[in-house]
């Protein structure tokens, strides 16, 4: 058994960061694909994180991670209340129907 | 010299009249008219105060000094690029023996146009506005002695006679008016670049000892003035002088009208109301003669020695060939409109000759027919107002009806067929001697002795198929002449009349004027010859 | 008593009778009687050229008065020096002999209109119009320069134009007095450039200034040729005012113009002036253009001498037999026989004169019938008209105790003295044979008009002889043609005081050998005649014309009896039948009785080219020369238009295709253009993809 190593944090990200994207991609609710963009965020934050352990940064990757989780909570609530004003408006939250953005 | 400056007065005061006009009420037709013959009625008395202070012994032509009522000063200075030097163009205005008589004549039929004018009966305010302008322009022309002076002048005058026969016109004015502008503003064009090349071609010497680029006129005359490099410098040895001496008489010739460049005359004079034939006829195509004569002879001396024949043949085929159209014609004006052209020719022929008689001709016979015709287009003006129609065979047995119009009408055309006691013999009469005694063109002189005979034969024949004969009793309701056109004719009749039997009042007036061209012609072709390459 | 006065005198003859034209013709009806004016003015002007011409000839023959002024001054002319042009005047006799013939026969003119013109409703125009034409033709004879010749030349044009077109209703009028100015004119345009070449030579107008120039050997560019050449075409106003062949159409047209006008200027007067500009020019003719005016004349006489033959127009008869005795004038001058010429000159104005008003007073009474077919027998009626019209026609005919036998038998006998000397006869066959056509054709009309049987009962019964004031002039220009005023010897005109002492040859100053040889002194005569400057002709002619006159006298005698005889015969006593003659002789008859057809000719061949050259240059300036204009403006509308339409769809269209195009590219990538966040993603990391791929190497 090795030890865990940078590889595997970052196989673990780029994991993270694939069901981020499947999601975002595939999901027809708006609510996932937000979960989606979540899912990449933290992947990002685990690469920062890991990056700073294993490398000669200090601890700017962790700040920035700390960075990220606050911009994505911050993220989650504007998304959500646009979400919210969509449904207001198109009385729906899938993705496929709203497509204003065509015209 | 003098206090006075009596020909700006004499060239703004019709715009000051119109500026009057301007600010009177568009109701007050009686006041308009009135300021368009007072301004002009003045303007007749000033030409007469000119001319009793007028000094007959000084020539004028190429030497400023003998110049009279001169007015000269700085009228745009603009300091340019190194290359072009100063831009410098004066206020620059005289008078010799050459325009002296043609500005009495443009004040004299200015003034009797302006009295024929009263019969307009639309847009008075327009009218009268845009014929004072005119005179304006006109006068300036003949008084001007700085070239963009009288380009400027030139165009002036364009313009309202534009509006006069486009607005006021025939039936088919817009063509006329059109064609007319047209035609003058095409020969302005080779004007503008020939005053161009010449102004970038001669220097004049400022009191500060700078030479800088001349429009002055005088200046032009003298070879000396010439910079060694000019476009149209005579030491130049690839001087286009030749092409541009074609041009600006091309430009000047629209306006005598010279055959070919004529047909726009017929078209203007017939769609003209009458005072503006009148001043078309009566001033209007002495610019292109005179414009010959102040500018295409003196600045380019050399050429037109080499050109004299061509200028006569020009002018024989002018004579001719206007009496023989004008003998076709049906139309009362267009009859007239050709006998211009004809009468023109005789003009040319006398300026071709090169020597004094001729020239003396020419500018006599230049105010003569500006009598004369201004004459004819009254007494047209005077049957169409009556009869509204101007076809020759829709009249007969006038004389019957209208006695004493028609004994004008006989003395205007006797007067235009030269019969000896009116002008117009004296001044056919020299042009002839004058012609003939130039070696050069004496063939083509005795060809346009024919011009005598075929101008009395229409004018005759047009004289027995409306005048004569039995009355036309659809015409018996025509009242002889009023007041206001024996205001117009006496005055022109007692003039012809006056100079037909003593001539020497304007002979002399323009005597040594004529003769030191002569001169001055002569002596620069042996300049001319010392510098040929 | 000195002349100094003539001169002041002779400009009031001059002008006397403008100012009475410009009176008469303003005044005109708003005074009833302005013609008065002229009437007294007239008198006067009569008055004072008797004085005036009777003081020179008898005073002062051999004086020549002359006074000028400068009228232009040309000053310096540069190569030419100074040039003035002086306006003058000369009296010398011919002066004085046209001045009295001018002033009498106009006055009387003017006595015989008041009655003859009364009831016309231009009245007082006419007489002002006699005034214009009594000054200009003063001045034809006053003048001393060849300009103002001219001037007074044209002027004579223009009132014999008004007064031939005085009815100018009448078509025929207005076209014969057009007709009649401007067939004068033609002549007129040869005399202005002779006057060019004098102008161009000699530098001055003035007769004595060019003669004295032409006497000391200056030669229009120095040729001999050319003086010929400067001579025939002075003399072609001459053709022109004279009527003269072939410019002579006008004259018997001019009859429209009222009968005392055609007595006083296209009988008398007026066309007399040519044969005056002859003379005044003779001395320097050379011999060539003497020979040109000498055939001119022989064909002027003859041609329309053949014409009245058979006219019946009594005023066109007259019109035709007055070219023909101006013929025999002009004939004469070019002979050589300057004296008769010009001697016939003033006694045919007064028995001419007297022909066309006695015609006038037969017109008068007949109530304007001019055809002598239908007169005849008026003797009775007009007894006074009759005997004066008789003595008139022996004196054109040439019937001794006349005036007339004493010129024309004078010119005759030249006509064959130069026959003698040049052995060229046809001047003389010419006169000779002439002379009895003359005979016979006056008597003809005479015949018809006054002897026989009325043919139109109605208006002979209406006729009655005319008042005393058209009856006056007759009888006095009827006493003027007899002989004795002229010689006391009725058979020769040599010794009177008319010859001897009044017309003088004057000298030629044309170099010798160019003059007829007979004008050439003899070299041993010279000295002698130096003291008569007068005398041109050699001994030789002198001699030749002694000779010839018997012969000349007596040949004319027969022939004018023998034209006398046959009218008689023809006319009056029947012997003859001439319809049967006309008959027989039928296209000579009709060419004569059609004046040759010169109308015709010139008409179809002069005026209708002129007009026909007019209208298609009319067409060409208004097709041609205008189309060009025109065309030149329509082609730069059509170029205008081109570049209009170039404008909209090419320069306009090479923008407007770029926005499609790019159009066209958007419509392509629209498609892309889902709306679908979640495409847009997948895209966004497919191309993020593609770029790392491309740019990092991994």
């Amino acid at each position: 058994m090795t030890s865990i190593g940078l590889q595997h944090y970052l196989v673990v990200s780029s994991i993270l960061f694939s069901l981020g994207l499947f999601g975002i991609v595939t999901r027809k609710n708006a609510v996932m694909v937000l979960m989606g963009i979540e899912l990449i965020l933290n992947s990002a934050n685990i690469n920062f994180v890991a990056f700073a352990r294993y490398g000669n940064f200090g601890f700017d990757g962790q700040l920035i991670a700390l960075f990220v989780v606050i911009l994505a909570a911050a993220e989650a609530a504007v998304a959500l209340a646009i979400v919210l004003n969509i449904y207001k408006n198109f009385s729906t939250v899938n993705v496929d129907e709203i497509d204003k953005l065509k015209e | 010299m003098q206090q006075v400056p009596f020909l700006s007065l004499i060239t703004f005061l019709p715009l000051f009249g119109m500026i009057i006009i301007l600010l009177l009420p568009k109701s007050n037709e009686k006041a308009i008219k009135s300021v368009s013959i007072i301004i002009t009625g003045i303007q007749v008395v000033l030409a007469g105060m000119i001319w009793s202070m007028y000094n007959y012994s000084l020539g004028g032509i190429n030497n400023q000094a003998t110049y009279q009522f001169v007015e000269k000063f700085r009228w745009i200075e603009i300091a340019t690029v190194s290359w072009l030097g100063t831009i410098k163009v004066d206020y620059f205005m005289g008078i010799d023996g050459l325009s002296a008589p043609l500005l009495f004549l443009t004040a004299l039929i200015s003034f009797i146009a302006a009295i024929s004018s009263w019969k307009i009966d639309h847009s008075l305010k327009g009218y009268h506005a845009m014929y004072l302008l005119l005179v304006t322009g006109m006068v300036g022309v003949f008084v001007s002695l700085d070239l963009f002076l009288f380009y400027i002048f030139w165009e002036l005058m364009l313009l309202p006679m534009y509006f006069l026969i486009g607005i006021w016109g025939g039936p088919r004015k817009e063509y006329a008016a059109i064609k007319f502008f047209i035609y003058t503003l095409f020969g302005s064009v080779f004007l503008l670049l020939v005053m161009i090349g010449l102004y970038l071609s001669a220097t004049e010497t400022l009191a500060n000892g700078t030479k800088v680029f001349t429009f002055n006129m005088i200046a032009l005359m003298d070879p000396q003035n010439y910079t060694q490099t000019g476009i149209l410098s005579p030491l130049n040895p690839n001087n286009l002088r030749f092409v541009a001496y074609i041009a600006m008489f091309v430009g000047f010739a629209i306006k005598i009208p010279m055959f070919p460049f004529h047909t726009w005359l017929p078209d203007a004079h017939v769609e003209a109301p009458t005072a503006i034939s009148v001043i078309l006829a009566g001033v209007l195509l002495k610019m292109g003669t005179y414009g010959i004569l102040r500018l295409n002879f003196p600045i380019f001396p050399e050429i037109t020695q080499q050109l004299v024949w061509w200028i006569a043949l020009f002018g024989a085929i002018n004579i001719i060939y206007g009496a023989l159209c004008a003998m076709a014609q049906k139309d009362f004006k267009k009859l007239i409109a050709y006998s211009s052209v004809s009468h023109m020719g005789f003009v040319m022929l006398g300026m071709a000759s090169l020597n004094t008689a001729g020239i003396s001709g020419a500018v006599f016979q230049m105010f003569n027919h500006g009598t004369i015709t201004a004459m004819l287009f009254l007494i047209v003006g005077v049957i169409y107002d009556r009869a509204h129609t101007r076809g020759l065979d829709d009249f007969g047995g006038l004389a019957v009806q209208m006695p004493i119009y028609t004994g004008f009408v006989s003395f205007a055309f006797f007067a235009a067929i030269g019969l000896p006691g009116l002008s117009g013999f004296i001044s056919e009469a020299f042009v002839f001697l004058g012609a003939f005694s130039n070696v050069q063109i004496r063939v083509i002189t005795v060809v346009s002795t024919l011009g005598i005979l075929l101008g009395a034969g229409y004018m005759l024949w047009t004289l027995q198929r409306v005048y004569l004969g039995k009355l036309n009793e659809k015409w018996n309701k025509l009242p002889d002449l009023d007041f206001r056109e024996y205001a117009m004719l006496v005055p022109l009749a007692v003039i012809i009349l006056i100079l037909g039997v003593y001539p020497s009042f304007m002979l002399d007036l323009m005597n040594s004027s004529v003769n030191t061209m002569v001169t001055f012609m002569a002596k620069s072709q042996t300049f001319f010859s010392s510098i040929q390459f | 008593m000195n002349g100094s006065n003539l001169i002041t005198l002779s400009l009031f003859i001059l002008f006397a009778p403008l100012v009475g034209f410009w009176f008469t013709l303003i005044l005109g009806k708003k005074v009833e009687k302005s013609y008065l004016i002229e009437i007294v003015i007239s008198t006067l002007v009569l008055l004072t050229t008797i004085y005036v011409t009777f003081t020179k000839l008898f005073y002062f023959p051999d004086t020549k008065f002359v006074s000028e002024f400068t009228w232009i001054n040309l000053g310096e002319m540069p190569l030419l020096g100074k040039v003035t042009v002086e306006l003058g005047m000369m009296i010398d006799n011919i002066t004085a002999l046209m001045l009295f013939v001018v002033a009498l026969i106009s006055s009387l003119v003017h006595y015989y209109s008041i009655e003859y013109m009364k009831g016309d409703k231009r009245y007082n125009r006419y007489f002002a119009f006699l005034g214009i034409f009594t000054f200009s033709m003063m001045g034809i004879v006053l003048t001393h320069n060849i300009l103002m010749m001219y001037i007074f030349w044209e002027l004579v044009g223009l009132s014999s134009y008004l007064l031939i077109g005085f009815w100018f209703e009448k078509d025929s009028a207005s076209d014969a007095s057009k007709k009649a100015f401007l067939v004068n004119r033609i002549g007129d345009l040869g005399m202005f450039a002779g006057i060019l070449l004098i102008f161009v030579n000699y530098h001055t107008f003035t007769f004595d200034k060019i003669f004295m120039a032409i006497g000391n050997g200056v030669l229009p560019f120095n040729s001999e040729f050319w003086l010929t050449i400067v001579g025939i075409l002075l003399f072609c106003g001459a053709i022109g005012k004279s009527a003269q062949f072939p410019l002579h159409v006008w004259l018997p047209d001019a009859m429209e113009g009222p009968t005392p006008v055609s007595a006083l200027i296209h009988a008398a007067t007026m066309v007399a002036a040519g044969v005056y500009l002859v003379a005044r020019i003779f001395p320097m003719m050379t011999g060539d253009a003497l020979l040109f005016v000498a055939v001119i004349g022989a064909l002027s006489a003859f041609i329309p001498a053949t014409i009245a033959l058979t006219q019946t127009d009594i005023k066109k008869v007259l019109a035709y037999s007055t070219i023909s005795q101006l013929g025999y004038m002009i004939m004469a001058l070019g002979v050589g026989s300057f004296a008769f010429g010009f001697f016939h000159l003033v006694t045919h104005a007064f028995f001419k004169a007297g022909l066309f008003l006695g015609a006038g007073s037969v017109i008068h009474a007949m109530h304007h019938e001019q055809d002598i077919m239908k007169m005849g027998g008026l003797r009775k009626k007009l007894p006074v008209t009759y005997y004066t019209f008789l003595i008139f026609c022996l004196a054109i005919s040439g019937v001794p105790l006349t005036s007339g036998f004493l010129t024309k038998d004078g010119i005759l006998a030249g006509t064959f003295a130069f026959g003698l000397l040049t052995g060229n006869s046809i001047f003389a066959i010419t006169g000779f044979f002439v002379a009895m056509l003359t005979a016979f054709y006056m008597f003809r009309i005479l015949i018809l008009t006054f002897h026989g049987k009325p043919q139109d009962e109605h208006k002979y019964e209406h006729a009655h002889e005319s008042p005393f004031l058209m009856i006056a002039p007759l009888v006095l220009l009827a006493i003027l043609s007899i002989f004795i005023f002229y010689t006391a010897n009725p058979f020769n005109a040599d010794s009177g005081w008319v010859l001897s002492n009044w017309i003088k040859t004057p000298a030629s100053v044309v170099p010798e050998h160019a003059r007829y040889s007979f004008m050439v002194p003899e070299k041993m005569q010279e000295a002698a005649v130096k003291t008569t400057e007068h005398i041109t002709h050699s001994e030789v002619y002198t001699e030749a014309l002694h000779h010839a006159h018997i012969p000349a006298v007596l040949l004319s005698l027969v022939l004018a009896g023998l034209g006398i005889l046959l009218a008689f015969a023809f006319y009056q006593w029947k012997k003859i039948d001439v319809d049967a003659l006309t008959l027989k002789v039928k296209p000579l008859y009709t060419f004569s009785l059609n004046k040759w057809y010169f109308d015709e000719f010139y008409h179809k061949t002069f005026v209708s080219g002129l007009l026909g050259i007019s209208n298609i240059l009319a067409w060409f300036d208004n097709y041609v020369v205008d189309g060009i204009v025109n065309g030149a403006a329509s082609v730069t509308r059509m170029l205008s238009r081109f570049s209009g339409v170039f404008d909209n769809y090419v320069v306009d269209g090479a923008v407007n295709l770029t926005a499609t195009f790019s159009g066209l590219i958007g419509l392509a990538f629209r498609k892309l253009q889902t709306g679908k966040v979640q495409a847009y993603v997948v895209l966004v990391v497919f191309s993020l993809v593609l770029l790392l791929l491309f740019f990092v190497k991994i």
